[in-house]
């Protein structure tokens, strides 16, 4: 059984949500099982959001993450809040501004807020980076199937934008386990 | 040929259910963590010639639903806690007058406004006996995404067949968990619509039931003549205050649904077989206990799980049997104890009974269910 456990965790309005949609379609157009939620506050934006994503081979029972293999944090209060549960064996992939302390966990620190805010200049496309990251860094989906299922969710028009902020999101994965 | 499968939210899967079944009409005012069903029942609705309409308020979106179910519309409403307890005052008038309808409680944690993004699962009394005075009602629990889609379609057959509201329970992880599904055909979709009259509109009485307890149902603007009201009433429709009408009346309701339990209720169990311990839960919840089960399993432990489908009715007879073999049930429920209030009246001392219980907002996990049966074992 190849079993994932994926938890993207940001502040609410960063569109972690839509990435952790999008990641669980590109598990199910490869063929296996993937099921998402995801927790967060009453406030639209702001606060502390999490969503969540299992990708299995097999039959997915408990929907929630118990046994975290891939932890991405974008904001400081999220990775306080939602840090805890990852595997030693797993790995934590968070944003440059983020203080992660001591930790024997595998990390990987990478200007993702950065990278959508002035290279692409498009905030709003900060979650497709980061998916992007977690993919070429994991590798739990293909990076073709990943971009099929980030295009079957982006408003008509941003097509272009949203391909180039996972291919920069997927060559800023792939120069950090080189 | 391109595989059928998707991503599906719980929520959606209701309104996809509830299309296949035949809704036309869907009234509501929308709150956490029902939104979804609203959102898509108002796009998708019109599409195939349905109307959705947002009320001012609860109260009034239950009317609406009953007014248009009573012109011959299938119709449904969703909500959470808060519109539930809103809605309890027009289900009873459903259940009196015999309209069939729908209604979604996607639960959240309460009383009151409570944790509104939180999944709870403190609404199963309230389903049962949330509206005053004896009343016929039958709820639904469904587990995964691809079974909201066939209890909403079941929620609306059972709706038409036995002319009473329906309530379809699920949970905010359930409404809002999105999973592979495939939905079925068109074809491969059994459709039940109410029974029509047989006689002359001369010769109808709108609330006369046949043998099996059921009032054939005319629609309104057909040209049969009927009345429709809160009060107690004889066959013709019209209020009466004759002790003999009213308890014929009331004692029908509720024997119309007893005497067809064999064909509503409905469960699900996982090696019961040799089970020392059975984990009762439903919903949301049940994702866990089938996890904790195998885990157990993997151990040595023999463990098993009941999961009821129809909740009210209560798979009572069933469960009364495992209780013969079972050592243990374990009750798992995110409230303080509902479902294992029912379980207890039912099983009396012919075994063990033990809770697990969780009202913090958050699911109930695996590993709470596992440590509580290691303390059993």
């Amino acid at each position: 059984m190849d079993r994932h456990e994926i938890r993207l965790s940001g502040s609410g309005g960063q569109g972690l949500i839509t990435g952790g949609i999008i990641l669980a379609e590109a598990a199910i157009l490869e063929g296996k099982n993937a099921v998402q939620t995801q927790s967060y506050g009453p406030e639209a934006r702001g606060g502390a959001s999490k969503a969540e994503v299992i990708i299995s081979t097999d039959k997915i029972d408990f929907p929630k993450v118990r046994d975290c293999d891939i932890f991405l944090s974008l904001t400081q209060k999220s990775f306080d809040q939602y840090s805890k549960g990852v595997k030693e064996n797993g790995i934590m992939i968070v944003d440059e501004s983020i203080e992660t302390g001591d930790s024997k966990i595998k990390v990987y620190k990478l200007p993702i807020i950065h990278t959508a805010h002035n290279v692409l200049g498009k905030p709003m496309v900060t979650n497709i980076v980061a998916i992007g990251v977690v993919a070429a860094i994991s590798k739990v989906v293909s990076k073709e199937v990943l971009e099929e299922a980030v295009l079957n969710h982006v408003p008509n028009g941003t097509e272009e934008l949203n391909k180039k902020a996972l291919e920069i999101g997927y060559s800023l994965g792939e120069n950090a386990v080189k | 040929m391109k595989s059928k499968a998707r991503l599906m939210q719980g929520n959606e899967a209701c309104v996809e259910g509830a299309i296949a079944a035949g809704m036309k009409f869907f009234a509501g005012y929308p709150i956490t963590p029902s939104t979804e069903i609203a959102e898509i029942a108002a796009e998708k609705l019109p599409r195939v010639g349905g109307k959705f309409i947002q009320m001012e308020d609860e109260i009034a979106s239950m009317a609406a639903v009953i007014g248009a179910s009573l012109t011959g519309s299938k119709s449904m409403t969703a909500t959470s806690g808060p519109g539930f307890s809103l809605k309890q005052e027009n289900i009873g008038y459903a259940a009196l007058a015999e309209v069939p309808c729908v209604v979604v409680d996607v639960q959240r944690s309460g009383p009151s406004t409570g944790l509104p993004t939180s999944p709870a699962q403190g609404d199963i009394m309230q389903a049962r006996w949330g509206t005053h005075g004896d009343h016929p009602v039958i709820a639904l629990t469904p587990s995964s995404v691809r079974e909201t889609f066939d209890l909403t379609i079941r929620a609306f057959n059972l709706s038409e067949k036995y002319r009473v509201p329906v309530i379809l329970l699920m949970d905010e992880i359930i409404g809002h968990m999105r999973e592979r599904v495939e939905l079925p055909d068109a074809f491969e979709i059994e459709i039940v619509n109410r029974k029509k009259p047989t006689v002359g509109r001369d010769q109808y009485l709108p609330y006369k039931a046949d043998e099996d307890l059921i009032p054939p149902m005319a629609n309104y603007g057909e040209g049969y003549r009927f009345h429709v009201t809160g009060l107690a009433h004889d066959e013709t429709g019209f209020p009466t205050n004759s002790p003999a009408m009213a308890d014929k009346l009331y004692r029908r309701l509720m024997d119309k649904i007893e005497m067809h339990k064999d064909d509503i209720i409905q469960w699900e169990e996982e090696n019961t077989d040799d089970a020392d311990v059975v984990i009762v839960s439903i919903g949301g919840v049940s994702r866990a206990a089938d996890t904790a089960m195998k885990q157990l399993r993997e151990k040595g432990y023999k463990v098993g799980t009941f999961r009821p489908i129809t909740v009210w009715p209560f798979p009572e007879k069933r469960l009364l049997e495992l209780a013969s073999k079972v050592k243990t049930f374990v009750v798992a429920e995110m409230n303080l104890g509902q479902i294992a209030l029912e379980v207890e009246r039912i099983i009396k001392d012919k075994a063990e009974l033990k809770k697990v219980n969780k009202v913090n907002g958050e699911a109930i996990y695996p590993e709470e269910i596992i440590a509580r049966i290691e303390e059993v074992l």
